[in-house]
């Protein structure tokens, strides 16, 4: 199975503070991985910076085959981040957004459409500003963006936060189909349930290094 | 930058240009106690030249006399915002930390010498002209630069992490020199339409004699070696300082570890 | 690179389309200003009427220094930052975006300026082809300018401190050179004023060539 993620006693700081203090994982491309772990573990600094945004510190870090002490700017455009707040701009409508966002990536505009409608982001939610909506309704926004990007690696933070049960059921078949169109997931969530019924291999993180589950033979 | 576990905690790091770790953490070496000896010796030398071996100039009188120190301190802030420029694209070119020290330091200390040209300046101006301030463009200018070197050390004091504050300042410091030409340029322009007397031109032309231009040269000179000599010692409490904040981090990370495996 | 500068620029007048946070405040700012400047030198004395141009090109520069603050105020939203730079925007391109949206909401405040100084100021908008041939490129430069040092001070907390104090040296030049130049419009003889609009031209040219080559630098950093 080819690696789509390789870190090896990986360090990151943020503002000086050491959030990742040695992480040793591996996740192979197709796999399905939950990060589980309490609050300031680390999760949330793991996925950013395997989407290149967090610089490593010291270590081995490959994503999708490249270094990202090198080349965390190839990584970025084939990863698609699913962040707490969904990176949005409060001020623009949902559906400005959609469409900014995949200008900006150069994304397909049907394929924006049809997410956004996937996720019922028409009518009166599309043209609401997004300050306006609900959580559950942001969050929406940010998964039809994320699910237009086609990315090869998907990283979700606590994807079923504030979304309501028809939401959550939504998101998992969309992360199902991710897979099978062979895409590999890792999801940072509090919710056992929700990822045990997904089938994800389980990861503990505490105190910003991996305790349990890292490698794939565990 | 490793800040791997590696280094242990408690061994004195060694400074660049110091051959082996001392005892008493400092920042000299005996390079830099030869250029501070110069410095030391020279400068009572400096004093008796400019105050007691020239003459009192034909058409300034004593007054004459700050103008060694305002020409020197000048030259000695311009060389200083050059080497902070020149590094700046050293360091966008190479990223290394020695080059991020050395611009950071000249700009530091020429802030000072700036300083220096600005206040001697003043007080000369205000001897000959009667007033303190000429919109002269040189004295603009150099009124200019210390504001953008207050800015450039503003921006590194408030960027929290070290490749921000390389990186920010490196654009900042690499901005100094073609602003300083536009608003030189700019203030020069706008002055000639209005008059046309400034410093050193007309009225004020003096001749420069034999040991008048010495006491200038020998005093540029060894404004220069203090510049050098403050630089090392500077660039080596940066470089430390950069230590003790890759120590603290190392030991962060070590207790952050600890914490979570007990 | 301009396909990014059009994107990104459409977006930022599309959201002050909506906010309206420039022609709501930032303009209104500018106009409370020309009235401080009114109150402060007496109109009376002909102070007012001497200093029009300057009065107009300090009030600009104050308002662009909120404009800056606010172009990059938008774009510093939790998790905004993250999703601008996994796109594939060009960092010249962005840069080429924010300056010339920044530059429009500028050009709305020296419209409204202009309007006031006419009616507050009693100016006489005589040489038009110069005031608008050296207003073009100062704004040009304010907006470059603004854009690459506004990007220096985002995401520290001391940015709304640091960035007059950055900016405002920076622009100098431009003050001194709009000024004379709209004096000389002013005052009926534009031939002095042309040689100052070149300098403004050649502020900006130095400014976005600067800002294309080093936006990248400060983009890329995490």
């Amino acid at each position: 199975m080819t690696s789509v993620i390789h870190l090896r006693d990986v360090v990151a700081l943020l503002g000086g503070f050491p959030a990742l203090t040695g992480v040793d994982l591996d996740v192979s491309a197709g796999e399905l991985v939950a990060l589980v772990g309490a609050n300031g573990a680390g999760k949330t600094t793991v996925l950013r910076l395997c989407a290149g945004l967090v610089p490593v510190a010291s270590g081995t870090a490959q994503v999708l085959g490249e270094d990202l002490g090198r080349n965390a700017r190839a990584v970025r455009s084939r990863v698609g981040l699913l962040g707490p707040s969904g990176g949005l701009y409060d001020e623009l409508t949902a559906s400005d957004n959609l469409r900014f966002f995949a200008r900006a990536s150069r994304v397909d505009l049907t394929d924006v459409e049809r997410a956004a409608e996937r996720f019922g982001i028409t009518g009166r939610i599309g043209a609401t500003p997004v300050g306006r909506l609900s959580t559950g309704q942001r969050r929406r926004v940010a998964l039809a963006s994320l699910v237009a990007r086609r990315a090869e690696l998907w990283l979700l933070d606590e994807p079923h936060a504030g979304l309501d049960a028809e939401g959550r059921d939504l998101l998992d078949s969309v992360v199902r189909s991710a897979v099978a169109a062979g895409a590999t997931v890792v999801i940072a969530s509090h919710d056992l349930d929700r990822t045990e019924g997904l089938g994800c291999r389980h990861v503990t993180l505490a105190g910003g290094s991996v305790t349990h589950g890292g490698d794939h033979a565990a | 930058m490793s800040i791997g576990n590696e280094q242990t905690a408690g061994t004195a790091p060694t400074v660049p240009g110091q051959s082996a770790p001392t005892g008493h953490r400092s920042t000299s070496s005996p390079l830099t106690r030869v250029l501070g000896i110069i410095v030391v010796l020279c400068i009572p030398l400096v004093v008796w030249l400019s105050f007691v071996a020239t003459p009192p100039d034909r058409v300034q009188g004593e007054s004459v006399r700050l103008l060694y120190v305002h020409v020197p301190s000048v030259t000695v802030a311009y060389v200083a915002c050059f080497v902070t420029f020149v590094s700046s694209i050293m360091w966008l070119w190479k990223r290394s930390e020695w080059w991020d020290l050395v611009g950071s330091s000249a700009a530091e200390i020429g802030s000072v010498f700036t300083a220096l040209t600005l206040v001697s300046g003043m007080i000369w101006g205000q001897i000959t002209w009667g007033t303190a301030w000429e919109w002269d463009p040189r004295l603009t200018s150099t009124l200019f630069l210390f504001l953008l070197l207050v800015g450039y050390q503003a921006l590194r004091a408030a960027s929290p992490d070290r490749s921000a504050r390389s990186r920010r300042s490196a654009v900042v410091g690499l901005l100094l020199v073609p602003n300083i030409i536009i608003v030189n340029r700019s203030v020069e322009w706008w002055r000639s339409l209005h008059q046309d007397a400034t410093l050193f031109r007309t009225d004020l032309d003096f001749r420069i004699e034999g040991l008048m231009l010495f006491t200038w040269m020998f005093t540029t000179a060894v404004g220069m070696v203090l510049l050098v000599w403050l630089m090392f010692h500077r660039f080596r409490v940066g470089w430390l300082a950069n230590r003790v904040e890759e120590q603290q981090l190392s030991e962060a990370v070590a207790a952050r570890r600890a914490e979570a495996t007990s | 690179m301009l396909r990014d500068a059009w994107l990104v620029a459409g977006k930022d007048l599309r959201m002050e389309v909506r906010t309206r946070v420039g022609l709501g405040q930032v303009v209104p700012f500018a106009v409370l200003v020309l009235v401080l400047f009114g109150f402060a030198l007496d109109p009376d004395r002909g102070i007012l009427e001497a200093a029009t141009p300057g009065l107009f090109w300090v009030t600009v520069l104050f308002a662009a220094v909120l404009g800056v603050q606010r172009a990059y105020a938008v774009e510093s939203a939790e998790g905004v930052r993250d999703a601008l730079r996994l796109s594939s925007l060009s960092a010249p391109g962005v840069f080429l975006g924010k300056t010339l949206a920044i530059a429009v909401q500028l050009v709305a405040v020296e419209v409204a300026l202009g309007v006031g100084v006419v009616i507050l100021y009693g100016a006489d908008p005589g040489g038009w082809v110069l005031l608008v041939g050296s207003a073009l490129p100062a704004t040009a430069g304010i907006a470059a300018a603004g854009s690459l040092y506004g990007v220096l001070a985002v995401g520290l907390r001391v940015r709304e401190t640091l960035l007059p104090l950055l900016l405002l040296p920076v622009l100098a030049p431009v003050l001194l050179a709009a000024t004379r130049a709209f004096e000389a419009a002013l005052d009926g003889s534009p031939a002095d004023g042309w040689p100052w609009a070149g300098l403004l031209a050649l502020f900006a040219v130095v400014y976005v060539g600067c800002g294309i080559g080093l936006y990248g630098t400060v983009l890329e950093e995490s």
